[in-house]
């Protein structure tokens, strides 16, 4: 089992979708960053994502990881929130037959694994079809 | 800088399932081969290309493990990580430190030990290639990042899964005359169509394995090789290499390989050469979608095209562009740090005209891609008969 400062030092950006937005470009580093990606700036002010958004790819996991056997088979996609940043989540409560690119979706606060069978629950974002 | 010659090259007697062997025989074997076929009596130097001791039999330190059971000590010894490019970047080392002129005999191996552990625990051990905290955590797994870009390929370009079955179907019957390979037989695009869905769209059988195996090298100067060599020379013209984001999600083009182009653009130029000059090419298929997109973004064939190249025969063996002539990673086996040694070794037979049944006739220039992760590593290497 991870030290608990794995899974709190993530809550701002995991459970609050905090990222930072650059003050001189204006990129949007999700989750945040010390140094810009584009112009290698270091100064950032904190937004918070927008919470809708639409599926840019998706694939349905038949062979998962073991902490997440009982959820197997699940869909994963890369979504497109609304402001352009593209994050990595699950796709829930979706007819696997009718997902398709393009489609709108919205961000949920969801469980997302735990860690180890008495271990720490984590949790985050997953998308549900809009 | 100085020119670079390959002197010798070893292999394990088979890759696959090597139950009776431990890392370090695996290591030794393949090394000790590479060291007869150069016919040196010593090394300056040595690099060892692994993605994950650690994770799949607990050792770290192998660098020194493997100069100890060599018995090479004191030669210096260094262990190179890029995920599953780690065994190109590690020949990168070497190349640059015999270049360089700090060292003339530099041995660089690879290698992975990947069956000690269970499928789920090996699973555990590649995704960490990937980004834990915002990819791994939600659940994707390698397939099913390489399934998210083949599924916009086909989207955009029109790619069929009969074509990602082909890439499949070729490597295969390529490896089937490469007695050293994991799975050295013959599939058809029924079997790859029929095989177990492991993340839609790909299937098992597009799907490299897990893998047991090592390969290793011995460079020096040419100048000294020409002296030396008992073997017909190959040169290193070029060495490049070229990162990208770790999170496939954080890439403005999903279907595109940015890292592998820069690198390759960078190798071209090295070398003097362009796309039209390369015969033939090992490229890192560690699923079947991933040979298109590395062969598209090394401008060995058209943006979109790289699913026809494979199903109208470009490049098989015959063909105009023959690629993964030893069976891929697909047939050959994928230990993950050993692959990227293991390509050199291909395209050095190849162009020794060494490489038995599926020799390519005429092969003068050869290029190698090895990546780790979804791209954010690429290592591209181009050789040639002197």
């Amino acid at each position: 089992m991870a030290n608990p400062a794995r899974y709190w030092r993530e809550i701002p950006q995991r459970y609050r979708l905090e990222a930072a937005r650059c003050t001189s470009c204006g990129e949007i580093s999700y989750p945040p960053r010390l140094a810009c990606r584009k112009c290698r700036s270091r100064k950032f002010e904190s937004v918070v994502l927008a919470d809708e958004g639409k599926i840019l790819t998706y694939t349905i996991t038949r062979v998962g990881p073991s902490q997440l056997a009982d959820l197997t088979p699940y869909a994963v996609g890369v979504v497109e929130l609304e402001g352009g940043v593209r994050i990595m989540a699950q796709i829930a409560d979706c007819d696997f037959e009718e997902l398709a690119i393009g489609q709108r979706v919205r961000l949920e606060f969801r469980k997302i694994q735990e860690d180890g069978q008495a271990g720490i629950l984590c949790y985050g974002h997953k998308c549900v079809p809009v | 800088m100085r020119d670079v010659a390959i002197l010798g090259v070893g292999i394990n007697k088979k890759w696959g399932e090597l139950w009776e062997m431990s890392l370090r025989d695996i290591f030794v074997e393949a090394a000790l081969n590479a060291v007869d076929d150069a016919g040196v009596d010593h090394v300056d130097s040595m690099y060892v290309g692994c993605m994950s001791s650690g994770l799949f039999v607990g050792q770290e330190h192998l660098g020194c493990l493997m100069a100890d059971y060599l018995g090479i000590n004191p030669v210096p010894a260094t262990r190179v990580e890029s995920a599953c490019a780690s065994g190109g970047a590690a020949f990168r080392q070497g190349f640059i430190e015999v270049a360089s002129g700090t060292s003339d005999i530099v041995l660089v191996g690879g290698v992975e030990k990947m069956t000690d552990v269970s499928g789920d625990e090996a699973t555990y051990a590649l995704s960490a290639a990937s980004d834990m905290e915002y990819e791994a955590y939600h659940g994707i797994t390698f397939p099913g990042l390489y399934a998210l870009m083949a599924r916009v390929h086909m989207e955009r370009y029109g790619t069929t899964r009969e074509q990602l079955a082909h890439v499949s179907v070729k490597n295969h019957k390529h490896g089937s005359f490469n007695p050293e390979a994991q799975y050295p037989f013959a599939i058809s695009v029924e079997d790859v169509l029929g095989s177990v869905m492991v993340a839609d769209p790909l299937r098992i059988l597009d799907c490299s394995p897990i893998t047991d195996g090592a390969a290793a090298v011995v460079l020096c100067p040419l100048e000294m090789a020409r002296k030396i060599s008992k073997q017909p020379l190959v040169k290193v013209l070029a060495s490049a290499q070229a990162s990208d984001s770790i999170a496939l999600h954080s890439r403005s083009d999903l279907a595109w390989l940015e890292a592998v182009h820069r690198a390759g653009e960078k190798a071209y130029k090295m070398a003097g050469k362009t796309p039209k000059d390369i015969h033939l090419a090992e490229v890192h298929d560690c699923f079947s979608i991933a040979e298109i997109l590395a062969l598209e973004a090394l401008s060995l064939v058209e943006k979109g095209k790289g699913g026809q190249a494979a199903e109208s025969g470009m490049t098989a063996l015959g063909g105009k562009v023959p690629v993964n002539t030893s069976g891929g990673l697909k047939s050959k086996g994928h230990p993950v740090g050993a692959t990227g040694v293991a390509q050199v070794i291909e395209i050095t037979r190849q162009l020794r005209g060494s490489a038995g049944e599926r020799q390519v006739e005429g092969a003068r220039t050869g290029l190698t891609q090895n990546m780790g992760g979804t791209g954010g590593s690429s290592v591209v290497h181009i050789l040639e008969a002197v």
